[in-house]
């Protein structure tokens, strides 16, 4: 295999500080992303289940629309529309980061209504009961066993969400894949460098889908 | 919001051709469409294929199968679309390599087809083995005590039962496909997000272009959606839960 000995290992020591700026980029999306997206979607879950109509449809429309329209086709959106609106242009990456929020809200959301549904009636009536308002039986009844409840699924969203954002790539983010064909292409070894951020993307998602899987095993069957 | 809004653009002709936007749009559709079926096609006949060998009694097969799975499901899409186009063809023999650099058709497309038929399969097997693990065992067994092998058992009882029950996961990752087609426009596929950054950067009417290509993906996605629930309908199994309703 002539393949394996032309490859030119050489050139990623070099190119590592530089790959680890993007890598510092994604993950940063991610974490940000993780955490905005969680508390909106749990509000809008919250929303969804609300009686007052208006509110819970207005919460459907955006949850379905977003997780109708591909995510490429948000981020071009959003890349367009923020600047519009503000009045002042702006960069790629906090573009980035307003995008994959709001976006990942409306899965989030979805795993979140799963959650708080599987959580018994007598839960919510048993907090009535004891005279608690809505706020204080969502707050200390029913969001914290919905979210354990979905912990495992929260997580492999967040991974699918890891991979993701190495679509920021369609507006010029510097995040990992962006800083591997820079590398790859400032030293003319771009085969090099997309074998090499496969390989971390595949290490980082893979180690965390085994830790998911563990973690369901702890947590499975709590009541 | 300072913006000059022309409705008119898709009549419009591009600049420096004699196409009008919208013949652009209808193109881009074209490919999205040609992208998203024969990936399907692809990741149907090899889903099922791995799905069912991760659950053959068989540990190489089913290791296999799991390998499988795991390298397309942890790899995102776009560097997958990467990996087939700029380093897949450094892999093959020199003539071949030259071949597929040179000579290979439509090599945007076929490339494209390819990855993303291959990354939805795997998705596709987890579906295909789930749909076979949550069928109870008596059935195995009657199909084997009634003196089918193995094969027979999974061609007979099993498999016509998990594509059944499957079909509705299998209906999102449909539309998912549509979805993820985007992605080869990195690639060069002139596909609708292709067309939709082009159009957009060449009319500087970026909301009406999006809005178009926009509600192209939602009818993309409906007309899926809609095709699968009728599949559904038609091959429900009388006394499931699902039949009931």
């Amino acid at each position: 295999m002539s393949f394996f000995t032309e490859l030119d290992v050489s050139v990623i020591a070099p190119s590592l500080p530089f790959l680890w700026t993007g890598l510092k980029f994604t993950v940063t999306l991610t974490l940000i992303a993780m955490s905005g997206g969680i508390i909106l979607g749990t509000l809008l879950a919250l929303a969804r289940l609300s009686p007052f109509s208006p509110l819970a449809m207005a919460a459907s429309w955006y949850v379905n629309l977003m997780r109708s329209i591909p995510l490429l086709m948000v981020i071009l959106w959003f890349f367009l529309i923020i600047p519009l609106i503000t009045g002042y242009p702006m960069g790629a990456e906090t573009s980035a980061i307003i995008t994959f929020t709001a976006f990942e809200a409306a899965y989030y959301s979805e795993i979140m209504r799963a959650g708080i549904q599987s959580v018994s009636r007598g839960q919510v009536f048993a907090g009535q009961a004891i005279g608690m308002t809505y706020a204080q039986t969502m707050g200390h009844i029913v969001l914290p066993q919905a979210f354990r409840n979905m912990l495992p699924v929260l997580l492999t969203q967040t991974i699918i969400l890891f991979q993701d954002t190495s679509l920021v790539y369609a507006i010029g983010a510097k995040d990992l894949l962006k800083a591997a064909e820079i590398a790859g292409k400032n030293y003319n070894r771009p085969v090099e460098m997309y074998i090499f951020a496969a390989v971390i993307y595949f290490v980082i998602c893979f180690s965390l889908s085994r830790l998911v899987k563990h973690l369901q095993s702890r947590i499975a069957i709590i009541r | 919001m300072n913006y000059h809004w022309n409705w008119g653009i898709f009549l419009e002709q591009v600049k420096g051709g004699d196409e009008t936007y919208l013949n652009w749009l209808f193109t881009g559709l074209g490919w999205t469409l040609a992208v998203a079926i024969s990936a399907w096609l692809i990741a149907l006949s090899i889903g099922i294929g791995i799905g069912t060998l991760r659950t053959a009694p068989n540990k190489g097969l089913a290791w296999f199968a799991a390998t499988w799975v795991e390298l397309f499901r942890n790899v995102p899409l776009l560097v997958q679309m990467f990996l087939w186009f700029f380093v897949v063809p450094e892999l093959l023999p020199r003539e071949w390599s030259l071949w597929v650099k040179q000579d290979l058709p439509a090599k945007e497309f076929i490339t494209a087809t390819l990855c993303l038929g291959l990354f939805t399969s795997a998705r596709v097997a987890e579906q295909v083995r789930a749909g076979i693990q949550s069928l109870s065992r008596g059935q195995t067994m009657a199909g084997l005590a009634v003196g089918f092998t193995l094969t027979q058992t999974y061609r007979y009882v099993i498999l016509p039962m998990a594509f059944r029950i499957i079909i509705p996961p299998l209906t999102s990752e449909f539309m998912n496909i549509f979805k993820n087609s985007s992605v080869a426009f990195a690639i060069g596929v002139m596909e609708l997000t292709f067309q939709a950054r082009q159009m957009q950067e060449d009319s500087e009417q970026g909301i009406e272009t999006y809005l178009a290509v926009t509600v192209l993906y939602f009818i993309c996605a409906f007309i899926a959606n809609r095709g699968m629930a009728f599949l559904e309908q038609r091959t429900r199994v009388p006394g499931f839960i699902a039949s009931a309703k």
